[in-house]
Order: C-alpha cells, then structure tokens, then sequence
C-alpha cells in the first residue's frame, strides 16, 4: 500500500491507552471444560427478549432450542450443554438488573458431543431463507453490542450491500479473542465472509486490523486467495478504532451521516467472530452457543483465551484461570473502556462477552476529582467531535435538553474523554446518565 | 485462590486513564520556571529569588487563608496557586518593594481566581490581573528597572527592594531603561545577543529569550501547553511587525521584536493557561493570532512600551465568544448551529 494511503487509515481524534495485551497475545485458544450450571438471560441481544420454548424439568440436547426470537428484532437461544432446564426466573445479569433467564443444569455422564449436521443446502438459500436461518440460529454481534445479525443484513427494498467490513480492529485494550481467532482460524472466517458475501450480493469484503497485530495480518494475507475477492486494510493503533463509523471513516474516508446507518452508505460491518459463528453454522450446524473470550486483567491468576459456552458463571472461567490475585477490587466484562462492572461473580457470560477482566485496588484509577481546568483535551480526544467538558457540566446541572442540543445523543459512551481528562472528571459516566434521562423523557412523551 | 466472598466495586469505565492528571500539569510548567528562576538570579541576585520568593508566598498564603475545609488541602495540592505566584513573580521588577510583590500575588489569587470561583472559573489569567493590579497601584515602582548586575553582585540585594510596607521607594540612580523603553523612547536597539541570554533590564523573567524557549520546548514536549497558542502569538506578531517593518524601518525586526519585553513569555506561560483561553483547538488559533496582533499594535501606537500583558487579558475576554463560534462540527453533521 502506497505510505498516503496508509497514513489515511486511521479517523480524527482519538486517543492511545495503553494496550496491555502481552499477557494474552500468544495464547493459544483453550477451552473451557463443560461445568455444571449455565444461566441463559432471554434478554441477552439487543432488541426483544426471546421466548422460552422449554418448561422446567425438561431434558434439553447441547445446541437445542430452548427461546424463540420474541420478535423481528429479536434472536434464538439454544442450551450449551446436554442436559435439564432447572428453572426459568429472574436472574441477576451483568448491567446489574434482574432478568428472566433460563437455568440448565448440565448432566455430568453426557459426552457433550455436538452431531455435526453441515448444511450442505446453504448454496440454494434464498436471502431472505439466509436471514431466517441467521435468526433461528441466535447469532449476534460478537463484538460486544449483542445486535441480531439478520437485522443488519435485511435492506429496504431496492438497496443492497456493496461492501461487506469485518471488524478486526480490536482496539480495546487487554481483548485478544478477536486477535487469537484471526490467527488460529482464517480459514474459518473467510469462509464464514464468502458465505455472507454471496448472500447479500456484495461486491468487496475488507477486513479492518489495527496494525499493532501484525501476525494476523501476515496469517491472513497468506491465506486469502484471489477468488476471495477480500482484501486487508491495516489501520492505525488508536481508540476507537473498532467503532463502526470510525472503522468506515479510516478505510472509506467518509463520515457515515450521525442519523444513518452503515446500510444507507451499502456498507455492513461485521466483527470477526460473528463471521466465524456464521461458518460454524453452516459447516457444522452449531448455533451461538459458545464463543471465544479474553479472561486478563492484573487480578487474574493465569490470563487465557477461552472457549466458553454461553452461560458460564464469570465465576467458573475465573476459577478455570486460577482465581483472582486477592486485592481484587472489580471485575469488567467486555474491554476496559466500555465494558461493564459486574456486581457479583455469579452472572453469566453471554453472547456480547467479549472478556472478562479483573482490576486490582492499585490498578483501578483514583476517583479523586479536581475542579475542569478547561484544558480541551477531552475535546481534542472525542471520536465524534462533541465537546464532553460542556455536556458534563450539563449533565451535572440536569440541563438535558441543553444537552440534546449540544448532541449528547451522539456519544457512543466510548470513554475517550474520561481517559483523557487530567482532573479525572467522569465525563462519559455523566454524559450516560443524561443520555439516559433523554431517552426515558422521550419515551414518556410517546 | 477460588473466587469467593471477593467484594467488587462497581466503578463505571473506562477504567483507564492518560495518566496526565491537573497537579501534574502544573508541576510541569513549575519545573519550566527553573531555569528561569537560575536565570533570574544570575542576572539579578539575591534580590531576584527574594521578589519571587514574596509573590509566591502572597499567592499560597491567600489561597490557604480563603480556601475552608477539604478545599484547602487540595487547592494548595494542586499547585496552581505556587504557579500563579511565580508566574506574577517573574513579571515584577526586580527592585520592587517586597510588600508589593507580596501584595501582587494575593491580589492575583484574591481578585483574580477566589472570588469567581478558584480554580477553572477565572475567566483572565489570575497571574496578569495581579500585574495589573500593581501596575495601577504602584506605577513609578512597577516602571522602575535596574540594569543586570551579573553574578558578581549576587548578595547585593537592590535597596529599593526593602522599602517598609506601604512606602514607595526613592528611585535611586542605578536605573535603566528596559530594551522596550530604550526603542520607543530614545529609539535605540538593544544587540540581539543580549535579548537572547537576558543581558538586558526587565522583569526577572523575561529577560533571556534562550531560557524562556527552553521552558516552552519542554512544556510542549510533554503535551502540557496547548502549542497551538504558542506558534499563534509568535507566528503573527512576528509577521504584523515585519509588516510594520517594511512600512517603517524605525519599528523593529520581527526577531527582535520577538525576543525582547515580555512577548515570548507571554506567549508560552501566560497565553497558555488551560482555564483562560479556550478550549477548542481552532479557537486557540484565533485567540493567539489575536494576541501577537494587538501586543504589537499597543507597543506600537499605544502609550506603554509594552502590550504583551494587555493583550492576553483583552483575548481572555473574548474567550466565551471564540469558543461560542469555533464548536467542532459533530462527526457526520453538517455546518454547527451556535
Ligand atoms: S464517551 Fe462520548 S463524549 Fe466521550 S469521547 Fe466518547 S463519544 Fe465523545
Ligand atoms: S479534559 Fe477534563 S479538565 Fe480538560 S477540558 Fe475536558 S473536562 Fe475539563
């Protein structure tokens, strides 16, 4: 690639963590070892929660379904393991609120072996089958937004997806699941974008890694053919890179409009493992219920990547990891920068897990908060270019409307300002709380 | 270890920092001062560190007496009153009186950061509005230089400087004119050399041109000022004097210009404060153009020979509107609506 063109890929603003992805990078992927309880929240995508199709009591198969999509915007669910539903109820889940889910106890004699069934048919799928069959096998975005991936895929009569984006960028810090699967599985998922690509009609596939993942390009490169039609694009180190529009900023050059979609422009993104989910699907018949996450983070014992069925307590993959170092003070799941604290150990893993990370007292930042010097950094620092020192002192005076005004609704809560902020004033943190107040007034209203 | 009975905090993320935090900021431009504050002494001896020493003690002491409670520790912890001290200090003459110098720096955080607010609330430089407080009050003592005595003089401390408070000093006869001064009132220039390693009269500070770049290659290195605002003040002051140059070989060349008064320090270390400039960074870019436009202008055709002071208090006022027309443009948004 010519240097200018490289020096382009890459978005404006932004800011540059500290990665601390060493301890994982070169781990080979592992799995987990099938425990005893799995707890399946119906709410575990985006959208509608699903609808259990299986009462308490049941025997259940590894990949059975066990809750329909409640919903067009709505996904699957299938049990992870052989064995019994032992309760459907409210169960706590990793944002804290309680959550109609579906316990499975596992039985400890089955083998756990998954029939493969290859869907030697997907060639004479139509699009709209394809979809059909995307939702019935519960796959999601495997990046962390949990989103039904046969909603992306379904376009307004008369449009098409010209471009198909696989996120590689993995710009979290810590996460290497994205990373470990490029490298152990490119087959895989060039299979799962062949497949995507001849369904929606595509012309191009591109797959976006940010160039501090250099054995995964090289990988990939190698194993591309011509017949793939799929390039490479390395992008720049820099966070957010991995967010949608700024992944097409730095590969299209063009600012996806702040009221559209990805689709409107006929592009989609994909992240790498839901491509993958996807070829699994089609070559073995396994629906989402497993997936490949990063356990790091300075309170963890032994860091690892994992397979881990969906449903796993946090509490069993960090026990598999050797437990946590005991000046353990929280536990994340999803990346450092947008993940979410978990209130106690005993939630699941589900399909937007990304990874599990623990923090030690010392290695959390201090909450001690100094008067805003007005410095801009947050300004110099915000991917959308909003202006994160304002909408926090609004959100602190309850002007919400102001902060509309000042388009609060256009902050993707990526945590740029916050950690950019030397008077360490919980920009994103505030600025969440008045996206909040405004989505509740605005549903109110309705 | 299982993970039992580990008790978790639920902070909200990003859990990561830059690891830049306000203190240190501040601790920075403090250590940028060092070698003014060396520079400072060498030139002007002990008489330089006590000044210093007087505006400095006039800044904390006020910030401590006026800030209640748990303010208190953290307001003196975050520096800023310490730098606001030796920034006021290292504008002062060095013959002052140390009453006023002491005067000045609680005059600088009294009326120029406390009662609006402290920290981040200030809308002008709280060093400069102290300046111009003593300027006001005190104007023969303010305008009063003596000519470098080098470090042979170092334990000679200037006479004036001990003036008992409330009394002006006489003017004694070891004044001199700084290089501003000489040029707009006996149009006589001062060899650049000298500008350069401060061999001139002049406030404690801004003497040396060398030192002064030091600290701002520093400061900018570590990200601590915005440099915007810096190559601004200096890009168009230096091409609004070269015009004026051209126009009137009597006006200074841009260097020199450049190098002498109070503009280069102006320019790194009292432009540059985060709270009073503003915060977008294509509003810094007209804020400091609009700085090095009117320091010019006022040493040009205004009455004092120098203009670098109140040019950045008069920017400071424009502050709130610059930023009002220089918001970014939201990501994928057309033109902004103020
Ligand atoms: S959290 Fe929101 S305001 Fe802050 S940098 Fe990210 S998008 Fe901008
Ligand atoms: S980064 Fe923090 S201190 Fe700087 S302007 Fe933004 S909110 Fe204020």
């Amino acid at each position: 690639m010519n240097p200018v063109a490289a020096i382009r890929r890459g978005f404006r603003h932004g800011v540059h963590p500290a990665q601390y992805k060493a301890q994982t990078v070169d781990l080979p992927i592992q799995r987990l070892p099938f425990g005893h309880r799995y707890v399946l929240p119906l709410g575990q995508h985006l959208g509608v929660p699903a609808q259990p199709v299986v009462s308490p009591g049941q025997q259940v198969r590894r990949g059975q379904l066990i809750a329909q999509p409640g919903g067009f915007v709505s996904a699957s669910l299938h049990s992870p393991v052989t064995g019994r539903v032992r309760a459907i109820e409210p169960r706590r889940t990793a944002d804290g609120s309680l959550q109609l889910a579906i316990e499975i106890e596992a039985d400890r004699y089955a083998t756990q072996h998954l029939e493969p069934r290859p869907r030697s048919d997907r060639l004479a799928l139509s699009l709209t089958e394809f979809i059909e069959e995307l939702q019935s096998a519960g796959i999601v975005g495997l990046g962390g937004a949990a989103f039904p991936t046969h909603v992306k895929y379904t376009m307004p009569e008369g449009k098409r997806i010209r471009h198909l984006l696989i996120n590689g960028a993995e710009c979290e810090p810590y996460l290497t699941n994205d990373h470990r699967l490029m490298v152990e599985r490119p087959a895989t998922l060039l299979r799962g974008i062949g497949i995507v690509k001849r369904k929606l009609g595509a012309d191009r596939a591109t797959i976006g890694i940010e160039r501090n993942k250099p054995e995964a390009i090289a990988v990939l490169k190698s194993t591309i053919r011509r017949h793939h039609r799929t390039g490479i694009a390395p992008l720049q180190v820099k966070y957010p890179q991995g967010a949608e529009k700024m992944l097409i900023r730095a590969i299209f050059g063009v600012e996806v409009p702040a009221d559209k979609l990805p689709r409107d422009l006929g592009i989609v993104v994909n992240n790498v493992g839901t491509l993958t989910a996807i070829a699994d699907y089609f070559d073995f018949g396994m629906p989402l219920i497993e997936r490949v996450i990063t356990v790091s983070g300075p309170g963890v014992t032994y860091p690892a990547n994992l397979i881990v069925p969906i449903g796993t307590p946090v509490r069993e993959v960090l026990d598999f990891c050797g437990g946590l170092k005991p000046p353990t003070r929280a536990v994340v799941m999803g990346g450092p920068m947008m993940g979410l604290p978990l209130p106690s150990l005993d939630v699941p893993v589900v399909k937007g897990t990304s990874g599990i990370l623990a923090f030690t007292a010392e290695s959390l930042p201090a909450r001690r908060e100094l008067p805003c010097i007005r410095c801009g950094r947050c300004l110099k620092a915000c991917p959308h270019f909003l202006n994160p020192s304002r909408l926090g002192r609004l959100a602190r005076l309850g002007r919400y409307e102001d902060m509309r005004r000042h388009f609060a609704m256009d902050c993707v809560e990526c945590g740029a300002c916050t950690l950019s902020c030397p008077s360490g004033i919980p920009l994103t943190q505030l600025i969440r709380v008045g996206k909040s107040k405004l989505r509740n007034s605005a549903a109110g209203s309705i | 270890m299982k993970s039992k009975g580990a008790r978790l905090i639920l902070q909200p993320a990003p859990l990561l920092r830059s690891g830049l935090t306000t203190p240190a900021a501040m601790r920075d431009v403090v250590y940028a001062l060092v070698p003014l504050v060396i520079g400072a002494s060498w030139w002007f001896g002990l008489s330089a560190l006590l000044v210093l020493l007087a505006a400095t003690a006039g800044a904390v002491i006020t910030e401590w007496i006026f800030s209640l409670g748990a303010a208190r520790g953290q307001s003196l912890q975050d520096l800023s009153a310490t730098l606001t001290g030796m920034l006021l200090g290292l504008t002062l003459p060095p013959g002052l009186p140390l009453w006023m110098a002491f005067v000045g720096g609680a005059a600088s955080i009294g009326l120029g950061k406390l009662i609006w607010g402290g920290l981040g609330q200030n809308p002008f430089n709280p060093a400069l509005v102290g300046r111009a407080f003593l300027l006001g009050a005190f104007p023969t003592a303010m305008t009063t230089w003596q000519a470098p005595s080098g470090p042979a003089g170092f334990l000679g401390i200037i006479p004036s400087n001990l003036a008992l408070p409330l009394q002006q000093p006489t003017v004694d006869a070891l004044s001199s004119a700084t290089p501003l001064g000489l040029m707009k009132f006996q149009n006589q220039e001062t060899p650049l050399p000298d500008l350069m390693l401060g061999h001139t009269a002049g406030c404690l500070g801004e003497t040396s041109g060398l030192l002064i770049l030091l600290g701002g290659v520093y400061l900018a290195l570590r990200r601590s000022i915005d440099w915007r605002i810096t190559v601004a003040v200096l890009f168009s002051a230096s091409v609004f004097s070269g015009l004026l140059h051209l126009f009137d070989a009597d006006n200074p060349q841009p260097i020199v210009a450049l190098f002498s008064g109070g503009l280069l320090f102006g320019a790194i270390f009292m432009a540059t404060d985060p709270v009073t400039s503003p915060v977008t960074p294509r509003g810094a870019w007209i804020f400091g153009i609009g700085i090095g436009v009117l320091a010019i202008l006022i040493r040009t055709f205004g009455g004092y020979p120098e203009g670098i002071m109140y040019a950045i208090l008069l920017m400071n006022a424009t502050t709130p509107l610059i930023e009002r027309v220089t918001q970014p443009r939201p990501f994928g948004r057309g033109r902004p609506t103020l």
